[in-house]
């Protein structure tokens, strides 16, 4: 008798204080995410007099599409053309470069190498990562601008491919990371299944494994995408900066993010290129927050089904 | 219980130091990366000599004082450009007095390039001409028939504004111009660059050279130093300001004072910048012209 009273007051004081935990964990998870909301609503808050300030929107929207970027100038232009074909080249030329090395060497590492080599590969892969951005992008303007030319013979040191290359430094760990955890999830009983028909190690690795793992390794490529496109100070310092209209890989570019990062310093308050630089802001926090979102439910609804055998 | 009057007693200061007299408070000076340097050599000085000042010196930029001046957390604001008339506006709003401008030194901006270049001297028509993208190659200047690798500084610093103003005539920058954080980074690309031109203060670099610089085509090249720069002979220069919002006293005067004195004045010529006023000591020198 007695000892059911106790157990049921155990009972009851263990419930109370789950309660409690989850309410807690609720509550912090509120807090992360209301942080980004207000993010969100703070930078468009700062960028809305674009589109409901008469004064501000006569001054701006009229260039807004324009190849022209001046904004500080007797006649202002806020073309951000140029600004979108930079963030492009820069962002297209390090995932070029960063997708088969990332993907590859995932698979490499997942099918192929020695424990001793994967002991090896991983780790340094994880230091790049560690990188801060300002050490590749020093690095990236004053010793590989130097080989790049030497190799393209380029007449501008810095330019677009000079800071896409450095970028792919960025991206190259993450997709490595996490293709890495996408081909090793593929089940052991696919792989035998394959040896057993009669495949080789290679033929299983390509023809099997890397199927299998694809949305997982999409979902690390749409991220690579994600931190490549907003790369901000290896841009700033690899590029050059050249507001130009031009598809060239070998000339000078500004990007979207070294726009912000280099003239959000100085820019006088509430003046209508303060407007436009958080439009711009908007802008990379809606297509990142686009990216990340279809990464993290493509991967649940097609990943998990897949495996599942659906 | 005894941890009680201790923190009253941490509490008293903290009210004490929040209600202290002007005199007893920090002097803050806030604003112009480009400024900084020398905003904390003079500060770091002239708290040697006075131990009983307290001065803190931080950057961010000029606007960034401004506005720090603005809300009243920077006693000074250091500035590389004249304020706006908008932000000169506000002021005059918020405080019911125009702003107090003090140039407390000069900044002679300096065409650069590479060593191997064999231009010795440029007029302002020519600088005008290659940053506004009407001369796109070295043969127009008598060199070798290559393009012109052109370094500029970020539209938001103060050395952009004052060369747009003062050599651009306020027209805009070619869209080639490759833009670059700071003077250091411009003296670097271009010595690294054999066909390269840029502009900003005095920064020795290995590999690059100055440039003199003519008012007109015809008018005598200055080469920039202490003395062309302090008597306005050398023609791209520019003041560096210190901004207030009420007439200093006290401290902020006596600080403000010590600037502009020949000892302040000397400081700002060993961090690269020029004096306001010749000094006497340089007097004696002459003019380089070619």
């Amino acid at each position: 008798m007695t000892s059911t009273i106790v157990t049921l007051k155990v009972n009851q004081t263990a419930k109370r204080l789950d309660r409690i935990a989850k309410n807690v964990i609720f509550g912090v998870s509120l807090v992360s995410i209301s942080i980004i909301l207000l993010i969100l609503i703070f930078t468009f808050k700062e960028a809305k007099d674009v589109f409901f300030v008469a004064s501000v929107r006569e001054e701006v929207l009229p260039t807004l599409l324009g190849t022209n970027w001046q904004p500080v100038s007797d006649s202002p232009k806020y073309g951000i053309i140029p600004l979108l074909i930079g963030t492009i080249k820069t962002t297209l030329i390090a995932m070029v470069i960063a997708v088969p090395i990332g993907v590859l060497s995932a698979l490499y590492s997942v099918m192929f190498a020695p424990k001793w080599t994967k002991e090896v590969l991983k780790p340094a892969v994880e230091l790049v990562a560690g990188l801060p951005s300002v050490v590749i992008g020093f690095f990236a303007l004053v010793v590989l601008s130097g080989w790049l030319q030497a190799l393209t013979g380029s007449p501008f040191r810095l330019n677009a491919l000079v800071g896409g290359v450095a970028i792919s430094l960025t991206a190259i760990p993450i997709i490595f990371t996490i293709s890495e955890e996408a081909l090793s999830a593929v089940p052991q009983s696919m792989k035998e299944a394959s040896y057993a028909l009669g495949a080789t190690e290679w033929e299983t690795a390509f023809y099997v494994v890397l199927p299998a793992a694809y949305p997982g390794i999409f979902a690390g490529v749409l991220l690579g995408l994600g931190r490549a496109f907003g790369e901000t100070l290896i841009v700033l310092m690899a590029t050059g900066n050249a507001a130009i209209t031009s598809w060239s890989l070998l000339d000078s570019t500004r990007t979207l993010t070294a726009t912000i990062g280099a003239e959000m310093a100085e820019v006088v308050f509430g003046d209508p290129h303060y407007n436009v630089l958080f439009l711009i802001g908007t802008f990379l926090f809606l297509f990142s927050m686009v990216l990340n979102l279809t990464a993290e439910f493509y991967v649940k609804a097609k990943l998990l089904k897949k495996f599942r055998g659906e | 219980m005894q941890r009680i009057p201790y923190a009253y007693s941490l509490i008293l200061v903290l009210l004490l130091g929040a209600c202290a007299p002007d005199e007893e408070r920090p002097i803050t000076v806030r604003g112009s990366d480009t400024m900084v340097a020398i905003g904390q050599k003079w500060a770091e000085i002239y708290m040697q000599k006075f131990p009983e000042a307290t001065i803190q010196v931080n950057g961010g930029g000029s606007g960034t004082g401004i506005s720090a001046l603005i809300n009243r957390i920077a006693d000074i604001c250091q500035s590389s450009r004249p304020m706006k008339k908008r932000e000169r506006d506000i002021i005059k709003a918020k405080y019911g007095r125009d702003v107090i401008e003090i140039p407390v030194a000069k900044d002679g901006i300096v065409i650069y390039v590479h060593e191997t270049n064999p231009l010795s001297e440029i007029s302002i028509a020519q600088m005008k001409a290659i940053y506004t993208g009407k001369i796109k190659n070295w043969k127009e200047l008598g060199w070798e028939d290559q393009s012109i690798v052109i370094y500029g500084r970020e539209n938001s610093s103060g050395t952009y504004e004052f060369f747009k103003k003062r050599v651009l005539d306020g027209d805009d920058f070619d869209s080639r111009v490759q833009t670059l954080p700071g003077t250091g980074a411009i003296a670097n690309a271009v010595a690294q660059d054999k066909y390269a031109i840029g502009y900003g203060g005095i920064a020795y670099s290995r590999g690059i050279k100055f440039l003199a610089a003519k008012e007109t085509d015809d008018s005598p090249a200055v080469v920039a130093s202490e003395l062309t720069v302090a008597n306005n002979s050398y023609p791209v220069s520019r003041d560096l300001y210190f901004y207030l919002v009420k007439e200093p006293q006290g401290r902020t005067k006596a600080f403000i004072e010590w600037v502009l004195s020949d000892e302040g004045q000397s400081l700002a010529v060993e961090e690269g910048y020029f004096p306001v006023r010749p000094l006497d000591h340089l007097r004696s020198e002459t003019v380089s012209t070619k």
